[in-house]
């Protein structure tokens, strides 16, 4: 139930708004498509796999075809595999190989081809449809802990590690885990494969890393009686395919925000649009909640004086999800708890901002994140500071907290930093659990006034956006100061313009999962 | 003059630690973290606390007075190297003894990701109402971003003539920003410019002493605002004009 009296017309207009913004790109995302999404695209086949020099064999096929995508990717392909009478792996190798080249491939009759294409994709999305329903199962088996759900990172370059770490922060009471990926990730147009043991500033989002950790939770689920949510990250130049990685290995949760990528990692305005669709699309079909990346907009901005920009992004966020299919449950909206704690009554702007958004969103699991920006090596305020967002958090009933640790501004976590960090949560999620109810804010108060004004300023930002257009907004620097060029940044050059011949059932077939 | 740590009263000795070990929660496990504090020097070691981090992981909360004391004299700092300069101050010293703009570029290289540093130092919006470089009408100063390969930086560092190149190093995983520091300042020297340029590092784990270790000029850590990098930077930049040293602008 909403606590705060909102301007009712403002919360339409907003979301009007945000909503004629988003249609306007949404027209230009459904004409292109890319060349992660086509290595996407035969992935949910089944294809995957490395050559002897580590090139993933999607990307192999896709880019022996690259003049001709604009028809997309999958008929030629099935064309192929029908001619050859070979499965969508052994027809990969073949390619890899040299042995076939696809342009070459005598195509055959639409009627042979185009019934089994429709039946690799109807199984495809029934794969996935399984790893949904197994969700479901094991959730009814174990139990869904309470809200919030305590979350908390591991990183260490070594996914065994990262299990050890996992497991004993799952033991002392932690919900989600999330595996913050290698730092160079975003910038690969591909996705490694196999099995990692080192990486810089975190671990490779590979599907074999996945499968390790997702047995490794599903396990200790058991022994610790309720289900443990695996989260990674789809951002980057190949969102769609570990889209479909997160799918295949029933991953829970994952980082999925239509700006991010281009405002904060320099990835093409265009390519970064079309992606995060299609992407978003194997998220809903997999029953995956998408968490966007609000909390950037606060680390280099005043908190403060930047709050607007962060509803602005949700409610765009929350209109890209709809396009794609996603669900109200799996809409999960980020936001960050970062006004300088040495302003007075800074708690208060923490929790008007925070009672905002929950307000907005009123059925999506909000994900909140902690304070980052204002601590230091004084672990004990740290650790205090982690106790005011935590406490921030219950009062305004949000459902994903990221728990902050003690040791932010030193090094990643130690396992004593997550355990100290744990208690601290559990302790006033309990405590203060029923908080929320008992209070209701008085309409004169400063809280309700700030929140209103938030949202003023928000309606106001989004009707700038709306008359020149995102693209351009982006250029201007609207999102953090930061511009980005249109037709600059990494990735442009696999936008593929969709031809009127463009044949890829997915994009119908992936919404009725 | 000898001092030690101060607890409650002087030369008490009490030290607080915390520490986790690989070992379930037992006897055995209160036995080796005594044991772990005496050969640290905490003769008589008060165990606060233990506690299970999960089956195979104790942590535990210890006070005791450490037998180590230091002998003040013997301590020797060097001190700060430039003057923490004001914003007019500064721009008096470019207009009246420098007499053109000085050159600044700055990324986050190679595989490194992380901009808060840099922007914080370069961001017009800075930080915590610190103002960064590129709002200094006196600096000319180019923020690159991320992911910056070296080569790329060079080359940018040539275009506008950098009078100053500051280098950003958040990750430090497996040492790979030595690795990255080491092969910018080699790609620096292979130029030959590397005198000719005022060669800064920063980040979390980045010290004057590391910096210095690794060839650069000076490097910042965790507290530095822009305003000590712009001190930083007019007083060098000046002491090397006074000793008649060249500049990228001067070939």
């Amino acid at each position: 139930m909403a606590k705060l009296i909102l301007d009712k017309d403002m919360v339409k207009k907003a979301r009007d708004y945000a909503n004629r913004i988003a249609s306007k790109v949404q027209n230009f995302i459904d004409k292109n498509s890319t060349t992660t999404i086509e290595r996407a695209t035969i992935r949910l086949l089944g294809v995957d796999g490395v050559n002897k020099d580590n090139v993933p064999l999607p990307n192999i096929v896709v880019d022996s075809f690259r003049d001709e995508l604009g028809s997309g990717i999958l008929y030629p392909f099935v064309n192929a595999m029908c001619f050859y009478d070979v499965n969508d792996q052994k027809l990969s190798e073949m390619i890899s190989q040299k042995e076939i080249d696809l342009k070459k491939v005598p195509k055959l009759e639409k009627e042979k081809v185009i019934p089994e294409i429709n039946k690799l994709v109807k199984n495809a999305c029934l794969v996935i449809k399984k790893r949904k329903n197994e969700r479901y199962e094991l959730i009814e088996k174990l139990g869904d802990p309470s809200k919030p759900w305590l979350y908390v990172i591991v990183a260490t370059g070594n996914i065994y590690e990262d299990v050890v770490q996992a497991n004993a922060a799952v033991r002392e009471g932690a919900d989600v885990i999330a595996v913050i990926r290698s730092t160079a990730q975003s910038l690969l147009d591909y996705v490694p494969y196999g099995i990692t043991t080192t990486g810089y500033g975190g671990t490779y989002a590979t599907q074999a890393n996945f499968k390790v950790m997702r047995e490794a939770l599903d396990e200790v689920a058991d022994e610790v009686g309720r289900y443990i949510r695996q989260v990674n990250y789809c951002s980057g130049l190949a969102m769609p395919e570990i889209a479909v990685m997160g799918a295949f290995e029933r991953l829970d949760m994952m980082l999925n925000d239509s700006l991010y990528g281009i405002i904060f990692r320099g990835i093409n305005t265009k390519r970064t649009f079309i992606d995060q669709y299609f992407s978003r699309m194997i998220n809903a079909a997999a029953g995956v909640i998408i968490n966007t990346g609000e909390d950037n907009y606060l680390t280099t901005a005043d908190a403060y004086k930047a709050a607007h920009t962060v509803i602005v992004s949700q409610l765009i966020n929350e209109q890209f999800a709809i396009f794609s299919g996603l669900k109200a449950e799996q809409i999960g909206l980020g936001h960050a708890f970062q006004i300088n704690p040495h302003l007075e009554d800074s708690l208060i702007y923490e929790i008007a901002q925070a009672q905002l958004v929950r307000d907005l969103f009123l059925d999506y699991p909000i994900k909140y994140m902690p304070p980052t920006v204002y601590k230091t090596g004084d672990i004990f305020f740290s650790n205090l500071l982690d106790g005011m967002f935590n406490f921030t958090g219950i009062l305004t009933n949000q459902e994903i907290q990221l728990l902050g640790m003690s040791t932010e501004a030193i090094h990643t976590p130690f396992l004593q930093d997550r355990f100290i960090s744990i208690k601290n949560a559990k302790y006033i999620f309990k405590c203060a659990k029923n908080l929320g109810e008992q209070i209701s804010f008085n309409k004169d108060s400063k809280i309700v006034k700030r929140a209103n004004q938030v949202l003023e300023n928000a309606v106001n930002l989004l009707e700038e956006i709306n008359d020149i257009g995102l693209f351009k907004a982006i250029e201007k620097g609207i999102f953090a100061d930061i511009k980005r060029d249109t037709n600059s940044g990494r990735g442009l050059e696999g936008v593929i313009k969709k031809k009127d011949d463009y044949f890829n059932p997915f994009f119908k077939e992936l919404k009725n999962v | 003059m000898e001092i030690r740590p101060y607890g409650d009263s002087l030369n008490d000795s009490i030290v607080q630690i915390s520490f986790t070990l690989p070992i379930k929660n037992d006897d055995k496990a209160t036995a080796i973290a005594t044991q772990y504090c005496k050969k640290m020097g905490i003769s008589n070691p008060k165990i606060a606390r233990q506690e299970s981090l999960d089956p195979n992981f104790t942590f535990f909360v210890i006070y005791g007075s450490c037998k180590h004391k230091i002998e003040i004299d013997q301590i020797k700092i060097r001190a700060k190297e430039y003057k923490i300069l004001s914003h007019e101050e500064m721009e008096k010293i470019v207009k009246n003894e420098i007499g053109r703009k000085i050159n600044i570029v700055g990324a986050a290289i190679e595989s490194d990701a992380h901009t808060i540093g840099l922007d914080a130092i370069l961001s017009a919006k800075g930080f915590a109402g610190d103002h960064g470089l590129e709002s200094y009408s006196f600096f000319n100063a180019i923020n690159l971003g991320s992911q910056v390969p070296s080569e790329e930086l060079l080359k940018k560092a040539l275009s506008i003539k950098a009078d100053v190149v500051g280098i950003s190093q958040i990750i430090t995983q497996k040492n790979i920003h030595i690795y990255n520091l080491s092969k910018l300042l080699e790609l620096l020297e292979e130029e030959g410019i590397r005198d000719r340029i005022i060669l800064i590092c920063g980040g979390p784990r980045i010290s004057n002493a590391l910096a210095k270790e690794l060839g650069y000029d000076t490097g910042f850590g965790p507290g530095t605002t822009p305003t000590m990098v712009a001190s930083y930077i007019v007083n060098e930049f000046l002491n090397r004009k006074k000793k008649k040293r060249k500049f990228l602008s001067d070939l």
